[in-house]
């Protein structure tokens, strides 16, 4: 490996292309935990907002009015706001009244730190859009399909969980597509409140080495990947799903 | 015969000085800009108590800006104060919205590439932290949450040499809001910067415990290829530090007398600095 380090600074003095992060063992390493810290966020982020679109699609056609308003109020708020405000405002203002707990330097440190803050925000934004995905799935499933249901003797659970849900996921897929691309890509607003990820790293990076280009560069081939292999999974996950017949 | 000789001199060096300012371009002469004009424009910090900050009425008050006081008074004009940050110094300069950059600026090679920074320096800092706890060397931070600026320098050399846990943020009210809520044990930042604010009411308790590292020299600038003006400021620094004017504006603004300032006073004044240590 030490070869290869060397030719990449070989490279630097010859063309001036600044690779720190290939070949400078400190940077290599912090942009390799800005990466997974990357995927991390996105993982959790994906799977939450998902959840939260599924039971919030659910909850809009309950029975109960105040369980109703409670989600519309939800999407309301959360769709309406900037997620970069969303984040400051989770994190100073609501982060600040919540209890402490000691750490070990005596200090008395908020029970919720930067990186829960973000899973939190970002998982309600991007779940707020899949409620309303959600439900535009929900609601193309025929009304005659949903009584066939009731006749059988299905409860409305049951109708929600074992009849319309899937009919609905496969009618609102290439939809969840665009909004869980672009939850990976408002990850990298984390950095304002100094979650390190992958963004934050590359900037602490060019910061140190005056690299911008190469660093931009970078960023763009590695959210390239990351997006691209969340759309083929998605797709194959759609090419499966698929009904001859339906949709 | 004498006279005549005289004479000759004198039309040469006028000769050798014209062609120099010719070479220099059209533009040269600031300073006959700022008298025919009769306004002097200093780009200043204005949210960096106490060197450019504004008092309770909106006008830009400091240390940088009684300096640039000082030039107005001498080249006898008005002077106009424009705040300036970080990131935009520099194109002030460049464009000509401001003749002379007194802004906190550290002197860098690559700035040098870009404007025109006055030999010999003003002031100098260098980086320490803000903290209430109790650390008495940089080591102690091993593992400890630090707060900072997203892309300062020193960043990298408090996590990396002394083993603490930057978390930067984009500017300084989001890192000292985080300090406050105990997010983090300490702000790692300029020790001009932490000394302003310990004399704040908001900041009684807290301190600046750990030795200085990295103390660089700060520069004002004119634009490029402003050589009278440069020099002009040139005077004007030496004369500020044989005067002591700096260390009299430190206690003013109720800082401490920096070393730097102190050993340029000495320095200028004549006194070997090697022999009175």
């Amino acid at each position: 490996m030490e070869a290869v380090y060397d030719w990449f600074r070989v490279f630097y003095q010859d063309t001036g292309i600044n690779l720190t992060f290939i070949y400078d063992s400190y940077d290599r390493n912090r942009l390799i935990d800005g990466f997974f810290m990357t995927i991390w966020l996105s993982v959790i982020c994906l799977v939450l907002s998902m959840v939260i679109g599924v039971v919030g699609a659910w909850a809009q056609g309950a029975r109960s009015i105040i369980l109703r308003r409670v989600v519309a109020g939800y999407i309301e708020f959360f769709r309406n706001t900037p997620p970069l405000v969303q984040l400051y405002f989770f994190y100073f203002a609501i982060g600040s009244i919540l209890p402490t707990t000691e750490n070990r330097f005596g200090f008395e440190e908020p029970i919720l730190g930067n990186f829960a803050w973000a899973v939190i925000s970002l998982s309600f934004f991007a779940g707020a859009f899949n409620v309303e995905i959600f439900r535009s799935g929900v609601e193309a499933v025929p009304e005659s399909t949903k009584e066939a249901a009731e006749a059988l003797g299905y409860t409305r659970l049951q109708t929600y969980l074992y009849i319309v849900l899937p009919l609905a996921f496969r009618v609102c897929l290439p939809a969840l597509n665009n909004n869980l691309v672009n939850l990976v890509k408002t990850t990298t607003l984390a950095y304002a409140i100094a979650v390190p990820e992958m963004l934050y790293m590359a900037n602490q990076i060019w910061s140190d080495s005056v690299n911008v280009p190469e660093m931009m560069t970078f960023l763009l081939i590695a959210y390239v990947f990351l997006v691209g292999v969340l759309v083929w999974f998605m797709n194959r996950w759609e090419r499966s799903m698929r009904l001859p017949g339906f949709g | 015969m004498r006279k005549w000789i005289k004479t000759t001199a004198a039309a040469a060096g006028i000769a050798v000085l014209a062609s120099g300012l010719a070479v220099t371009g059209a533009s040269a002469d600031v300073i006959d800009d700022i008298r025919k004009r009769g306004k002097l424009v200093v780009g200043v910090k204005a949210d960096y108590a106490p060197y450019g900050f504004l008092d309770s009425s909106g006008k830009i008050i400091g240390l940088e800006p009684d300096l640039a006081q000082d030039v107005a008074d001498t080249l006898g004009v008005e002077l106009e104060l424009v705040p300036v940050v970080s990131s935009n110094r520099m194109q002030f300069l460049e464009q000509g919205k401001i003749d002379l950059m007194i802004a906190t600026m550290t002197d860098r090679n690559d700035r040098r590439e870009v404007v025109q920074i006055v030999d010999p320096n003003y002031y100098s800092s260098g980086t320490n932290i803000l903290t209430k706890g109790k650390f008495a060397q940089w080591e102690d931070l091993k593992g400890a949450p630090v707060c900072g600026i997203q892309g300062a320098f020193y960043n990298r050399k408090t996590s990396e040499e002394y083993g603490a846990t930057i978390v930067a943020f984009k500017g300084t009210a989001e890192a000292l809001t985080a300090l406050q809520q105990n997010r983090c044990v300490a702000f790692v930042y300029d020790d001009s910067f932490i000394v302003s604010r310990l004399g704040d009411e908001d900041w009684k308790g807290w301190s600046m415990p750990l030795p200085t590292i990295d103390d660089a020299p700060w520069g004002l600038a004119v634009k490029k290829g402003e050589d009278a003006f440069a020099a002009l400021m040139a005077g004007m620094i030496v004369n500020w530090h044989t005067s002591g004017r700096i260390l009299d504006l430190e206690t003013k603004y109720g800082l401490e007398q920096t070393p730097f300032a102190k050993k340029m006073h000495a320095q200028f004044r004549g006194v070997n600095p090697s022999i009175e240590r």
